[in-house]
């Protein structure tokens, strides 16, 4: 058997979909990151362009590659 | 070598501005665009980028000598006249860190240099944001605002690239290659999509998808970049000795603000061609009933639960394609292959690859900091809770465009880095120093080399060769075939030599036989 087959076995292994588990419960880490996307969403309105309707509507670009 | 390779990132930017001529008429895309690419130029200074405003090397010349990795071409007539064009939707300048910016169609577009593993491809993308940022406080400086996004769409129709490439034995069958990579290309913005608000190519369905570029594909295989955009592109211009290698130029990926992702992008795709080169009966065999079809399917599913059939009639999802390869990648590794040493880019890449995988699988919220589309659905979709609105929101779509802002005040992806947010994997003193100083271990050691020392007397440059002025001023190409050679080691102690290309170019050529 070539060296270009030997590990070649798991192909007959289809994979079975799925489903996400459940959200975990909260860690620290998400309680931070909760923390960081609300501050950012707190200021939003400083951030985003003051008319979001003229803005998405005047992003247009030439296609490119 | 696994997942290192000669590679490189293009990145054309989207751009806007309320700069009007003085009849009042907005400025193209092109000028505005040829305005950054000079403006970097200018505001950067002959060390860090060649004066001229194109100093692109397009002729294709046999060379005549060969030594160390590079080759002297005799004279070329119209080099200079060239290079003395002011045009400025054609600007174009080569930087000293070995990268091309220059006016693509309507775009500003960054090409980075050569590099040998992902992790300095991230480096040298993320030094094209500096580039391009570098460039707008010169504009700034001048009264004029314009605004770059690095991002894919406009979600009105148009596209843009972002091109990864990657450095292949020609000894590798193109078929086989396009028939290996397809799967993967297909379910790859799974771990490495920027995320999108829109579905369709006008954005005609609202939603959120994994992908900037799923909704521009439109065939399997095929030269187009611009029109019936292919998932494997079959350009064959190698940039290097053509009979030795073929450059493998992928269009379908997005441009990425997540270090990890770009990382895990490029890095998985270098494996999995890995895998293609040394053991090709082990690469997957799921060839898909309608691969373009099951791209848009896999992008616009962001519970990842969608699945797409296979010739022989099984359903998988993206998680499932991508984690077959990722599977037979993990095997080949520890093979013994000479092709396949565990150097420390190859334990990181799998390493993140596999950490990621089965995050999706378990919970997609875990990856925010390192999937760019987890990051950017999970702020969208909590700014949609707060607001109580949709996805067809102005608000939304506009959050959407300002993700990929390159501007730290506005831009919401710098926003999340600048929080520590998204993971970042390159500190941001070694980005800056990738702005000016070029990879050590590959030919745009030599070409920024060049530019940084000699400036004005750099009459040009392509990736494979430099164009060098002469005692009498002529031109001559300096060809550079081999992408690793011309290298820091091999060319340094030879530049330390010489003070001006007319001295350089004398050892080079006396040097040979």
């Amino acid at each position: 058997m070539s060296e270009q087959q030997q590990f070649s076995h798991r192909r007959d292994e289809t994979p079975e979909p799925e489903a996400p588990a459940p959200p975990t419960a909260p860690s620290a880490q998400n309680t931070e990151r909760d923390a960081a996307l609300d501050s950012l969403l707190d200021e939003i309105d400083g951030v985003l362009e003051s008319n979001a309707q003229d803005f998405v509507h005047n992003f247009v670009q030439k296609g490119g590659q | 070598m696994s997942v290192r390779r000669v590679m490189g990132i293009e990145t054309e930017l989207g751009i806007t501005s309320a700069q009007v001529d003085t009849l009042g008429r907005p400025l193209t895309p092109m000028h505005l665009s040829g305005q950054v690419v000079q403006a970097y130029a200018a505001g950067a200074g002959p060390g860090a980028a060649l004066p001229r405003s194109s100093g692109w090397d397009y002729a294709d010349e046999t060379p005549l000598r060969d030594a160390r990795g590079y080759e002297v071409a005799r004279m070329l007539a119209d080099i200079s006249q060239l290079t003395d064009v002011e045009d400025p939707t054609i600007a174009n300048t080569v930087l000293s860190n070995g990268a091309r910016f220059y006016v693509d169609h309507a775009h500003p577009e960054y090409s980075s240099p050569e590099v040998t593993s992902p992790l300095e491809a991230l480096r040298y993308d993320r030094a094209g944001e500096q580039v391009a940022l570098a460039a707008l406080r010169t504009l700034a400086e001048q009264g004029r605002e314009v605004r770059l996004y690095k991002n894919n769409v406009d979600g009105k129709g148009a596209s843009y690239g972002t091109h990864e490439n990657y450095l292949v034995p020609r000894t590798v069958p193109f078929a086989r290659l396009a028939e290996s990579l397809i799967p993967f290309l297909v379910a790859r913005p799974v771990i490495a999509g920027a995320g999108r608000v829109g579905l369709g190519q006008t954005s005609e369905r609202a939603g959120f998808q994994l992908s900037q570029r799923a909704d521009y594909l439109e065939a399997e295989v095929g030269l187009e970049t611009t029109l019936r955009r292919p998932i494997v592109n079959t350009r064959d211009e190698p940039h290097a000795t053509p009979h030795l290698h073929r450059r493998l130029h992928v269009i379908v990926g997005d441009a990425t603000m997540a270090d990890v992702t770009t990382v895990l992008a490029l890095g998985s795709l270098s494996a999995v061609l890995r895998l293609v080169e040394t053991f090709p009966d082990a690469v997957p065999d799921i060839p898909l009933r309608a691969p373009v079809a099951a791209a848009q399917v896999i992008s616009h599913d962001p519970t990842l639960r969608s699945t797409v059939e296979t010739l022989d009639g099984r359903a998988l999802t993206g998680l499932d394609l991508v984690e077959a390869y990722l599977e037979q990648v993990e095997e080949a590794a520890v093979s013994g292959h000479e092709a396949w040493v565990l150097d420390d880019d190859t334990r990181h890449v799998l390493g993140r690859w596999r950490s990621v995988l089965d995050g999706l699988r378990t919970d997609p919220a875990s990856c925010a900091g390192q999937v760019e589309w987890v990051a950017k659905h999970q702020l969208l979709e909590r700014f949609r809770d707060r607001a109580g609105v949709g996805w067809d929101d102005a608000r939304v779509r506009a959050m959407d465009i300002q993700w990929h802002d390159l501007d730290p005040a506005r831009g919401l992806a710098q926003k999340l880095r600048a929080a520590g947010q998204l993971e970042r994997l390159v500190p941001e003193a070694s980005v800056t120093a990738a702005v000016t100083e070029p990879p050590r271990d590959t030919r745009a050691w030599f070409r920024g080399e060049v530019v940084r020392r000699f400036g004005d007397d750099v009459r040009g440059a392509s990736w494979d060769s430099v164009v060098l002025a002469d005692e009498r001023g002529r031109a001559r190409r300096v060809q550079l075939p081999e992408p690793t050679e011309g290298n820091r080691e091999q060319t340094a102690e030879l530049l330390a030599r010489h003070t001006s290309t007319a001295s350089l170019l004398t050892e080079l050529v006396s040097e040979d036989f």
